[in-house]
């Protein structure tokens, strides 16, 4: 007896460190295809595919150049920025539902642990004393505190429909087709992509790839930094990119998990969806990022706002009637 | 000897220490004997609650012979009152620990030293009182003695302006009390707790009474628009002081709130809940906004206290909404999320303020704008201070996070509730609740980066050098309650569970046994959260890497002037200051509000005059409630000021007719 308990417990803990690898290993892969498919939406070749893994690569094994007055902050914040992306990332459900440390954190400790890189990140940001590291910095707190109120409105909405806050037990609640096609979560879903948007640094909130210094929020945090500070903070941004398209993907779309058993083809079935879905968000986004163009700064609130408004009409429309 | 009086001898040992302090007059010794001896007591008082929190003893009562005559005065000790006398002695020692070392730098220390003591009475005595008349004499008693503290440096005249207004403060909350306690009061007049808690109220006078309450006790807890005192006060008086008034004693206006209304009014409808639960949202965005426009690092820190008392009252307003429909466990997670978020944040602004002292002892300045770069000078107090912002900041995994993730899983029963206004209104004031927990991040980012990070604006930042053993010890101890509460929140709600118990008929299932030692606070398929686990994934994902990349990849580091986009200025002004941090969220939430109105004046090319920024704010609080208000007295008083000029014939007339009409009243009201 003692024997299976072992085993079941081996075999969660397997399943949990395939995912938090995965969500590592394939980042890169990810940001890689959104940037070859905007490069040739643009008319351009592009970089070739494994260019973000080759890059991280060559920053890894570059000098670290600090500035004199950098205290600790600056050293250890790119560690804890992706540490913290990493386990929030770990903990999003992608190939299949109750993994074995699922139950450790809903989808508000989720948002909350981006919050702690973020936090982090401004810091880091103010850390050397510069006019851009803190434009960088005021201006993503000024984002982040009109993203999170929609995002806990989405969580609100959907924790309506499904009872339950936790990542898994929604993503194995939708997946069973039970709960249909709703207009509440239709809204909830376009308010995460707005606030994905805003929260992973894309146009038209900000421009991963500008040096525009006026123009740029993610960057102008991490002017200063190169090397392998720089790499971390990079893996940091693309595993949160993995996040948020995991985190449509089981909230929205969540066919071919792997609910119950864990059997092989279940959980093959379910990785190959997982990724399908990944690859599709990838040359959606820059689709979506090509045809429109970057806001200025204070036009955010509106566009960060209609994300607020629709988040809030679909927990309304629950109230109104629960066919909705 | 039962629990309540070893509490009252507490109280007395606090009482006798401030003679004490007065005896010993100024010698240098008072200060660390003075201090030395508050601790001593506040760790008996903090010993006392926790024995009588976690021992699950039945409440004890005392009866003295003093007060009115022939009624005595009348003291008890239950639950909430042992939680609140935790809370309150566990900053009272952590306090006395900080001024051992702080207390020196005190220019006058004989007008702090004897009130001290006398303060923390005041507030132990508020939470033991169980008559009507005691706890408005001790209500009164601890304003008194925070008001001499507060101004303690009475040579400042905003020092003198901020006790002017917080008296005036004081005073109508204790008058708002006093009415709601005449209207609950019963039959036969009878002033005891116990008695009003048997009469049964009419529903308009408990209605008005649950009103009076909100206002009397929160215009001391800090609820918008009574807060004005708060910013002005708290900063004013010495900063283990300040973290009291700030981190504890806005707990005691908690306190009387939940006394009066969950306890002895008992009895009530949900209206009440959605007053509360709207007062508190609008109290919490308000007071981070304001939060995050300051400068003042102490002021800064007040505010946030306004926003955190109205997260508490959010918890409140819902458990009242809960209760009064007979939902009991939804009513007992609101209340305990809201007595979780008074304990941590007791505990994280406390170390904020010791924080706020240690930068004005090492600098001398509170102004942010000439400050910076205090963590290569002031290294220790940076790391408990940074946790300190965490904490308050609500990430994981530190205990912020845990009592508003509490409430907002209050919040997120509320379609469970039947009346519609508060279906409506709480899923609002969740989003309020977020957008304040954003808007603390965003403002405790500026706080740490301007203050500790950068580079010092100032010579006296650049020469600041790091405070006494005895300050950072007590930093440190509230830093590691902290964490502690952080990743261990399962004991903190098992340790709330009989206050839930008294006020909402039932607790959260216990949380010590589960795997894990996680957090369930309704059941497994609705919510978890497990700090340990989270502190443990951070702690070892990040060591890992780290390690991983120092081993596999480059460590090699070479120092070099700041990049800067090439274009370094070595001038400290050019960096981002306190108001330029804030100015995108100034810009995007102050014009409505505040009235924000920036206007720049920039000096041609070619033209030698010095460009001018000036910015006006203007306070919503002072402009729309306390400014007409004032202005009305103001015009009152001119008005009536042509009496005090009448003949001798017309004040006998105006005798005579107060006369008449005096008795038409009497005449017509029977």
């Amino acid at each position: 007896m003692a024997l299976t308990v072992d085993t079941a417990l081996a075999v969660g803990l397997a399943l949990q460190l395939l995912q938090i690898t995965l969500v590592v290993a394939i980042a890169p892969l990810i940001m890689g295809l959104t940037r070859k498919v905007r490069a040739r939406l643009l008319r351009r070749r592009g970089p070739p595919l494994l260019q973000p893994y080759l890059d991280l690569w060559k920053l890894f094994h570059k000098e670290a150049v600090v500035a004199d007055n950098a205290s600790w902050v600056y050293r250890r914040a790119p560690y804890v920025i992706f540490a913290a992306t990493w386990v929030a990332a770990g903990l999003v459900p992608t190939y299949a539902t109750g993994l074995l440390f699922s139950w450790s954190a809903d989808l508000i400790a989720v948002v909350a642990l981006l919050g702690t890189a973020r936090f982090a990140l401004a810091l880091a940001g103010m850390d050397v004393g510069t006019a851009f590291g803190g434009l960088g910095s005021s201006r993503e707190m000024m984002i982040a505190s009109l993203a999170e109120p929609a995002m806990l409105l989405i969580a609100f909405a959907v924790a309506l429909i499904a009872g339950t806050t936790q990542l898994s037990a929604i993503a194995a609640l939708f997946a069973t087709g039970d709960v249909g096609v709703r207009v509440s979560l239709g809204l909830a879903l376009l308010a995460l992509i707005i606030v994905g948007i805003a929260e992973n640094a894309r146009i038209p909130v900000d421009n991963p790839a500008t040096h525009l210094e006026l123009t740029m929020v993610h960057e102008a945090m991490i002017l200063e930094y190169s090397g392998r500070h720089l790499a971390m903070i990079e893996a940091a941004a693309q595993v949160k990119l993995v996040l948020y398209f995991s985190l449509v993907a089981c909230l929205f779309a969540p066919f071919g998990m792997a609910a119950g058993d864990k059997s092989w083809a279940a959980l093959a079935l379910g990785l190959a969806t997982w990724l399908a879905k990944l690859l599709v968000f990838a040359v959606l986004l820059p689709i979506a990022e090509t045809t429109v163009a970057k806001m200025r700064v204070f036009r955010y609130p509106a566009f960060l706002g209609s994300a607020f408004a629709a988040a809030a009409l679909a927990v309304f429309l629950r109230f109104v009637s629960r066919g909705f | 000897m039962p629990e309540v009086a070893i509490g009252l001898w507490c109280i007395a040992g606090f009482l006798g220490i401030g003679v004490a302090a007065t005896i010993l007059g100024g010698r240098a010794i008072a200060t660390p004997l003075v201090y030395g001896a508050t601790l001593l007591v506040a760790l008996g008082a903090v010993l006392l609650a926790l024995t009588t929190l976690l021992g699950g003893a039945a409440p004890s009562t005392v009866v003295l012979p003093i007060g009115l005559p022939g009624i005595g005065a009348h003291f008890r000790l239950d639950a909430l009152s042992a939680f609140f006398m935790l809370v309150v002695n566990l900053g009272a020692a952590a306090a006395s620990l900080y001024g051992i070392g702080y207390g020196r730098h005190e220019h006058s220390p004989m007008r702090v030293l004897p009130f001290f003591g006398p303060f923390l009475a005041g507030m132990n005595l508020v939470l033991l009182a169980a008559d009507a008349f005691s706890f408005l004499l001790s209500w009164e008693f601890m304003s008194l003695a925070s008001w001499t503290l507060v101004v303690a440096h009475h040579r400042e005249p905003a020092n003198i302006r901020a006790g002017f207004i917080y008296l005036a403060m004081a005073s109508f909350g204790t008058l708002c009390l006093l009415l709601a306690f005449g209207l609950l009061a019963a039959p036969g007049g009878d002033f005891t707790f116990a008695g009003m808690r048997g009469a049964t109220v009419g529903g308009s006078a408990a209605a008005l009474a649950t009103l009076l309450a909100l206002v009397g006790a929160g215009s001391k807890a800090g609820l918008v628009p009574l807060h004005v005192w708060l910013p002005l006060a708290h900063p004013a008086a010495p900063s283990h002081v300040s973290a009291l008034l700030s981190g504890v004693m806005t707990k005691v206006g908690v306190y009387g709130f939940i006394r009066i209304v969950f306890d002895v009014v008992g009895d009530f409808s949900s209206w009440a809940g959605l007053v509360v639960v709207l007062a508190g949202g609008a109290t919490a965005v308000l007071g981070v906004l304001y939060a995050v426009m300051q400068r003042d690092l102490k002021r800064l820190l007040a505010y946030s206290t306004v926003e955190n008392i109205g997260i508490v009252f959010i918890g409140l307003g819902l458990a009242l909404a809960f209760r009064a429909n007979g939902q009991g466990p939804a009513a007992a997670l609101a209340l305990t999320a809201a007595l979780f978020h008074v304990f941590n944040h007791s505990v994280f602004k406390s170390l904020l303020f010791f924080g706020a002292g240690a930068v004005l002892t090492a600098t001398g300045e509170r102004d942010t704008e000439k400050l910076g770069g205090l963590i290569h000078r002031m290294p220790q107090t940076a790391v408990v201070f940074l946790i300190g912002c965490m904490s308050i900041a609500a990430l994981p995994p530190l205990n912020g996070f845990v009592s508003e993730w509490l409430t907002f899983q209050a919040i997120l029963l509320s379609p469970q509730l039947p009346q519609w206004g508060l279906k409506f209104a709480v899923p609002a004031v969740g989003a309020m609740l977020a957008l304040a927990a954003a808007l603390a991040g965003a403002c405790f980012v500026k706080a740490f980066g301007v203050v500790f990070l950068s580079r010092p604006r100032s010579p006296a930042a650049a020469q600041a050098t790091e405070v006494d053993g005895f300050a950072l010890t007590a930093m440190l101890t509230l830093a590691w309650i902290c964490i502690l509460a952080g990743t261990l929140p399962g004991l903190v709600v098992d340790a709330l569970a009989p206050v839930a118990r008294q006020l909402a008929f039932v607790a959260l299932p216990p949380q010590a046994g589960l795997p894990w030692l996680s957090l369930v606070p309704i059941a497994d398929s609705r919510s978890s959260y497990n700090g340990l686990v989270i502190f443990f994934f951070l702690v070892a994902s990040g060591t890992m890497t780290a390690a991983v990349v120092h081993r596999l990849a480059s460590r090699s580091t070479r120092k070099s002037p700041i990049w800067d986009c090439g274009y370094p200025l070595d001038s400290p002004v050019t960096q981002y200051s306190s108001s330029s941090f804030a100015q995108p969220i100034r810009r995007v939430f102050g014009t409505v509000l505040f009235g924000v109105h920036e206007t720049v004046d920039m000096p041609r090319p070619g033209e030698t005059r010095a460009g001018r920024f000036r910015m006006r704010v203007r306070d919503p609080a002072w402009r729309f409630v306390y400014g007409p208000l004032a202005r009305g007295v103001l015009r009152g008083a001119v008005r009536l000021n042509r009496l005090q000029f009448l003949t001798i014939r017309r004040y006998l007339a105006l005798v005579f007719a107060a006369l008449i009409v005096l008795m038409l009243v009497v005449a017509i009201w029977r």
